[in-house]
């Protein structure tokens, strides 16, 4: 209590003291002997000399305003206020006498009518309590900071050590083990290729020999049906009933061009029939399946049973995979994944069942079967191979950029790195993740918005980390992309404290962090001067 | 109603008619409005070509009383009659009116526009044959010439034709008529009675019904027309005349041009809004290779025809003629001529805290910041979005303490919405306006689905009034003024972007009062505000829809202009016409309001707007924003320099204004208002003056390093108000431009006060010295006048005011603060000695003499600015 009245005191005789420093109105302490009373007053930008008494005599006589410091009167002048017990500080003139208290210590209103409260005091202890709480603040932030910075250098050690040690031997492994693989996969293609080739080769030779078979069944069908008097002969007339066979598809199916098609002759037997057959197989139409309308329906139909028939005799489930496996291996033989090996597409399937009318390609020998089973194990212990050396190199890539990242003097930033911090406002989840990407969503379902990708560092050039720029949001209508400024303060926590669209698409957030509070011991700029008590 | 006037060699005539006018477009989004091809019954006037007028007057039917004269008019084609009146009306007014004899059911005649029902005067019979009768239209030796076949009037003076009427045949008029094939008519004819019968048989020649008489289909909206052709027109022939402004009001912009042809006339805005057709609302036709004439003809959908010719002669007389008529400009709050803050939208409480902070950290003045619709909880007027405006006592209190205002945004579409109280009133109250089928009218505006309260009754507005008082309107106080925005009215689905024509307000279809919604939303807001003060604090209301007297009630904006040069420069010519017919309180967005303004032009716009009467900055929701402090502190000096200028000539504003009220002359006028006698001011528009005194010429160019202004007068001097350089009158004067002019010139001859201490808020300012700026003619005399009072209530009309006349004086019982600090006498030679005579007796003065500029500044004269005194110089 002794020490808390004797302050008081203390101050109150201050007050005293300078209100008998004679000066004029609105004069600051430092600038007192410019203003020497029954002196002729000279401006202070030496532009003129006037008597004294026209020094705040409410006219302005100075072209700097220095003559009228404690009046209204120059339009560029500036008046002090003292504010004893908080900050001094200038005011522009024409604030002085406007009817609204604007020096805390109520000095600018002095014949203006208004009733101002002296509240330095109470400004000066508030702002005394802000600035502890602020210092408090800086002093614990930069505490973290320096946590901090160690973090983040010895996570970056951890990284480049990682990268150069751990990583490139790694990868450096791993390549040599997929040209090793390679190899291997390679030489076990060669035979089973060979050995597909040969399999396929027979196979075709088997299927041309069934399709020779059936044709010859079919031409003697044919030769039944046409030889319709059952004299094992195929007549001019009797060929004539086939008007589809007109070679010139004139509607108007001739002796002559029947004729023609048989070969000169009047009739052919079976044998003379085979040439005959070869001319007019492609056009002709069974008797039988002729009438049955409609015949395009029917086909297919019929096709479709076929198949499907086909499918469960000559398809044993557990072959198809093969089958595909094989057919993909000669399309794609590098790139093919687990995907494509396991799950063949099915439509493939289906437009090769519904060529093969003569069947299906039986099964590999187990010769064949062994080869390919070699091969494809080649070829997995490859891809994977593959696989591991691509994670490292992305791994590497992720790495590289991360340590090329801009964090700062002392990488201090380097802990927000694929970190994320939200916010939620009335209608909004804001979202914040540092070096990558703003974005908003809608509290009540809806879908996100991007707000900005990281762009750059953009703070003044004597504090460049204080603010972030994210840009290239997603486009606004009629409007530009969007993008956001987060500027940051110093804070004990690492928090989104508030956000704002100053204008259309432009958005502000205001982000706390350690990583920039200042060192407090450094600099005084907590205590402003306090020029005159 | 139209009204428009123009000016002739020999003097000004103004014309006012009474009945619903049309407008057109030619540049807002031309699809939304009808041409006069699709509007059925502009097509059917425009069809009408000038002939022979199938007009006679029925010269037996004459009757001449003390104070006017009536006369039939017979259309010979169909019979049909119609009523002439003519009055002569007090200040040289001739008033024609033309009405159907015995219409199916009364015409809509526009109320409310005319103060009062005009004072006449005797007229008298000069001769009369069978060919026509002469009157004498009172002392003025001016005449009025009724000839009977064809009808026609011709205004005479002396030898001089001054204007005819008729004369080239275009008088129409539609008469109402039953419809022909409904089953209505049918049943009509056939119960009609013989009497009825033998009437119709007596016409000789039955109108043809053509398509959209009974229903127009413009687009997806159907007109159901239940009245029929209606419409009217008339012809007007001014020979002499060379000039014509025209004045065209479309969508939410207004464009007036100065059409500087070879007529001389000019037209007014009137058109407050939507009605269609342009094209060529003027048919031009050359007269006599002689003498210039212009010809006009105004056509009208419906309505009667009511005329009003102001002839002048002197335009000043022009303007007191029609301030007699529609009266004159509402005195603003002298803070309303300060610098207005505006966006769609400043977003909240925040927000608006820091731009006010802004201004004052960056030393800018500013008197009003302005919230636009997304202030309210979900486009519903009268509220506060909850969360953004959660305590607007606390906001406005805030600006208070700083003597500054604000305006929230009032407009005339109402939510429908059964939990909004406004809504709910007036409904039950009845007070929507109607559609055709009788229900409540509804059409989509910001709010999404909108009623439109029927502004036109009396009760609605009187209603509408109360709701601005304190204990209605939350979180208003007397610091919170207003503005009417989307009042044409505006409707997003509707016929050309507003209400259907056969929308009803009671008895009359909107076709009728189409124009004249906006006045009376405007009136029933400013009403609201004085109301709430108990008739003591003037309003402040800002409009986009307007008419022939809304002067009356407040400020015009011309609607949403873009960021674009030409939009700067038309802002004069815009200003100008509407300062011609009586609004003077007339401003543009400064920096436009569509799209982003390079720095370039938002300097030069903030540079013109300090000297066009309502200066506002506005920007829409999708640009960036645009503080003055956002461009660098070059720029932000820049405007800050100009926004400065405004605030040192807000004596002499405000003294405009005050004259404005009281003569009905323009605040911001065109040269040829001062310069009859020279033909070289007729087709200025890009130079102006501002009451007598102040001549502006803004740099509207892009890049501009010079800009030429026309000093007028060959016996004038003008100085520069910057440097004060002294230019004779008469000439073409070069003026080299950086960034930082704005060349503005003082007359020599006047004396304009000034507040040079330039403060965070006119308030703040209203005590301050003056400093008088003598600008000697070349006898070495000048003239000016100072106008003081509260500033802000209606005291002035009790005589609570200064009205000082430098030389000589009247007073009232005002008294004031302020004081003359300074006395600066442009073009005076260096004296001896300067004496101040005072009721106090005799005191010399100190003054500084600048030979170089011709420039003497007298130092602190100290009287009080109410005082009587005399400086002598010798």
């Amino acid at each position: 209590m002794v020490m808390f009245g004797h302050f008081v005191l203390l101050v109150l005789f201050g007050g005293a003291m300078s209100a008998e420093v004679q000066r004029p109105r609105g004069v600051p302490l430092s600038k007192r002997q410019f203003y020497e009373e029954d002196k002729p007053f000279t401006c202070l930008d030496g532009s003129r000399t006037i008597p004294f008494d026209r020094v705040n005599d409410d006219y302005c006589d100075c072209m700097d305003g220095s003559d009228e410091p404690g009046t209204a009167a120059c339009p560029n002048g500036n008046f002090h206020c003292t504010n004893a017990g908080f900050r001094p500080a200038f005011i522009p003139s024409s604030r002085v006498n406007d009817g609204i208290c604007d020096c805390c210590d109520t000095t600018d209103e002095y014949n203006s009518g208004i009733d101002c409260q002296n509240t330095c005091r109470e400004l000066g202890r508030k702002e005394k309590e802000e600035l502890e709480k602020i210092a408090e603040i800086a002093k614990e932030g930069f505490m973290f900071k320096k946590q901090l910075i160690q973090e983040a250098k010895q996570g970056l050690e951890d990284k480049k050590y990682i990268l150069l040690n751990n990583f490139m031997d790694c990868k450096k492994d791993l390549e040599a083990k997929v040209e090793a693989l390679r190899t291997v996969k390679e030489t076990a293609e060669q035979p089973e290729k060979e050995a597909k080739e040969r399999h396929l080769k027979a196979w075709e030779e088997q299927k041309a020999v069934i399709r020779m078979e059936k044709d010859k069944a079919r031409m003697a069908d044919v030769f039944l049906e046409l030889d319709d008097d059952d004299d094992s002969f195929v007549s001019v007339a009797e060929l004539q009933s086939h008007s589809e066979l007109d070679p010139d598809s004139d509607a108007s199916f001739t002796e002559a061009e029947a004729q023609g098609l048989l070969g000169g002759v009047d009739k052919v037997d079976t044998v003379a029939f085979e040439t005959v057959w070869n001319n007019i197989k492609e056009k002709y139409v069974s008797e039988s399946t002729a009438d049955v309308p409609p015949p395009g329906e029917t086909a297919q139909e019929e096709t479709r049973d076929t198949s499907s028939d086909n499918d469960s005799e000559n398809y044993p489930d557990e072959d198809i995979p093969e089958e595909e496996d094989d057919e993909d291996m000669d399309e794609d033989d590098e790139d093919m994944d687990e995907g494509d090996y396991k799950a063949p597409p099915a439509s493939q399937t289906d437009d090769k069942k519904d060529d093969d009318e003569e069947g299906a390609m039986p099964p590999y020998e187990q010769e064949t079967q062994t080869l390919i089973d070699a091969a494809q194990k080649a070829r997995d212990e490859f891809n994977e191979a593959e696989k591991a050396l691509r994670e490292v190199e992305d791994q590497i890539r992720n790495l590289e950029k991360e340590i090329s990242f801009d964090f700062g003097p002392s990488s201090e930033f380097a802990y927000l790195y694929s970190q994320c911090y939200e916010l939620t406002t009335g209608e909004y989840v804001y979202r914040l993740c540092p070096f990558n990407r703003v974005s908003q969503k809608p509290k009540f379902g809806g879908s996100e918005t991007n707000l900005g990708t990281w762009g750059k560092w953009a703070g003044p050039e004597d504090n460049i980390y204080s603010v972030m720029k994210y840009e290239h949001g997603t486009g606004c209508w009629q409007g530009p992309n969007r993008s956001t400024t987060v500027k940051l303060t110093c804070g004990k926590e690492t928090i989104v404290t508030s956000t704002s669209e100053p204008s259309r698409c432009e958005y502000l957030m205001e982000f706390t962090s350690p990583a920039i509070c200042q060192d407090p011991t450094s600099s005084d700029s907590g205590h402003p001067d306090h020029e005159e008590l | 109603m139209c009204c428009w006037f123009f000016l002739r060699r020999m003097g000004p005539v103004l014309l006012l008619w009474l009945a619903v006018c049309l407008s057109g477009s030619w540049a807002v989004d031309k699809g939304n409005f009808k041409t006069c091809d699709q509007s059925a019954f502009c097509k059917r006037q425009r069809a009408m070509k000038p002939g022979e007028s199938p007009y006679r007057a029925l010269l037996e039917t004459m009757e001449l009383t003390n104070t006017r004269l009536t006369l039939q008019l017979i259309n010979d084609n169909n019979k049909v009659r119609l009523l002439l009146e003519l009055y002569r009306l007090q200040g040289n007014i001739t008033r024609v009116k033309i009405n159907e004899l015995k219409p199916l059911k009364p015409r809509y005649e526009v109320p409310d526009v005319l103060i009062r029902e005009p004072p006449t005067e005797p007229l008298s019979l000069l001769s009369q044959d069978e060919n026509g009768v002469v009157l004498s239209l009172g002392s003025e030796s001016q005449r009025v010439i009724v000839s009977a076949r064809p009808f026609r009037l011709d205004i005479v003076e002396g030898r001089d034709v001054l204007m005819s009427l008729n004369s080239r045949g275009l008088l129409s008029f539609e008469h109402l008529r039953m419809r022909k094939d409904t089953f209505s008519y049918k049943v009509t004819s056939t119960v009609a009675s013989v009497w009825d019968n033998i009437k119709r048989t007596a016409k000789e020649e039955e109108e043809k019904v053509e398509d959209g008489m009974w229903e127009e289909t413009f687009k997806s909206h159907t007109d159901s027309k239940p009245s029929g052709p209606s419409a009217i027109s008339l012809d007007f022939s001014l020979p002499g005349v060379e000039h014509v402004y025209v004045g065209i009001r479309i969508g939410c912009i207004t464009w007036i041009v100065l059409w500087s042809g070879k007529c001389f006339c000019f037209q007014i805005p009137f058109c407050s809004s939507l009605q269609t057709v342009f094209g060529k609302m003027l048919d031009y036709v050359q007269g006599s290779s002689e003498t210039p004439q212009t010809d006009v003809r105004w056509i009208s959908e419906s309505g009667i025809i009511d005329v009003f010719l102001m002839l002048g002669p002197t335009p000043r007389d022009v303007f007191s003629q029609y301030a007699s008529l529609t009266g004159t400009q509402a005195f603003p709050p002298l803070a309303s001529l300060g610098y207005h803050q505006c966006r769609w939208n400043y977003n909240d409480q925040e927000d608006v805290r820091s731009v006010d902070a802004g201004f004052d950290e960056h030393d800018i003045p500013y008197d009003f910041i302005w919230l636009d619709i997304e202030h309210t909880d979900g486009k519903r007027y009268f509220t506060w979005d909850p969360h953004k405006f959660a305590s607007p006592k606390e906001m406005l209190q805030g600006l208070l303490d700083k003597k500054r205002k604000m305006v929230a945004i009032v407009d005339p579409h109402i939510k429908v919405d059964t939990n909004y109280k406004i809504h709910n009133e007036i409904r039950s109250r009845g007070f929507y306006v109607k559609n055709k089928d009788g229900g409540d009218y509804e059409g989509w505006c910001w709010p999404g689905n909108a009623g439109y309260p029927d502004f036109t009754r009396p009760d609605m507005r009187a209603w509408w009034a109360s709701q601005f008082g304190y204990d209605q309107y939350e979180g208003a106080m007397e610091n919170l003024y207003t503005w009417n925005d989307m009042n044409e009215p505006s409707v997003f689905n509707g016929p050309e972007v507003t209400m259907h024509k056969d929308a009803m307000h009671e008895s009359w279809e909107h076709r009728e009062v189409h124009n004249l919604y906006g006045l009376y939303v405007h009136r029933a807001t400013a009403e609201g505000l004085t109301e709430r003060s108990g008739g003591v604090e003037r309003p402040f209301v800002l409009t986009r829809a307007f008419f022939a007297g809304s002067q009356r009630y407040g400020a015009v904006w011309t609607g949403d202009n873009a960021a674009e040069w030409d939009h700067l420069k038309i802002s004069i010519p815009m200003c100008l016409s509407l300062g011609l017919v009586g609004i003077s309180f007339c401003g543009a967005d400064v920096g436009g309001f569509f799209k982003s303004p390079s720095t370039e032009l938002l300097v030069r716009w903030y540079q013109t707007g300090a000297y066009q009467p309502f200066f506002r900055a506005h920007a829409h929701l999708d640009t960036p924003r645009r503080e003055p402090w956002l461009f660098g502190p070059e720029n932000t000096a820049l405007m800050r320099e100009a926004i400065r200028q405004r605030y040192t000539f807000l004596p002499y504003w405000y003294q405009l204004f005050y004259l404005a009220y009281h003569t009905g002359e323009p605040v911001m006028r065109p040269l040829w208002v001062e310069y009859p006698q020279d033909p070289a001011t007729f087709a200025l528009d890009d130079e102006y003056l501002l009451g007598r005194d102040l001549l502006v010429h803004p740099v509207t160019e892009e890049g501009a390093r010079g800009v030429t202004a026309y000093l007028p007068g060959k016996h004038e001097v003008w100085f520069d108000i910057h440097t004060f350089q002294k230019h004779n009158g008469g000439q073409n004067l070069y003026i080299p431009v950086t960034m930082s002019s704005i060349p503005v010139f003082q007359r020599g001859g006047s004396i304009i006060p000034r507040k040079l201490r330039v403060r965070r808020s006119s308030t703040c300012m209203e005590h301050d010295p003056y400093t008088l700026y003598v600008a000697l003619d070349n006898q070495r005399t000048a003239e000016g006048e100072l106008y003081i009072d509260d500033g802000h209530t209606f005291n002035y009309e009790k005589k609570e005011l200064i009205h000082r006349k430098f030389i000589c004086f009247c007073n009232g019982y005002f008294t004031t603060k302020s004081w003359v600090e300074r006395i600066i006498i442009l073009g005076a030679s260096k004296p001896s000695m300067v004496t101040l005579k005072t009721a106090d007796g005799e005191n010399q003065l100190e003054f500084d003499f600048d030979a170089s500029m011709s420039v003497l500044t007298i130092r602190k004269p100290g009287m009080n600015a109410g005082a009587d005194w005399t400086v002598t110089l010798q």
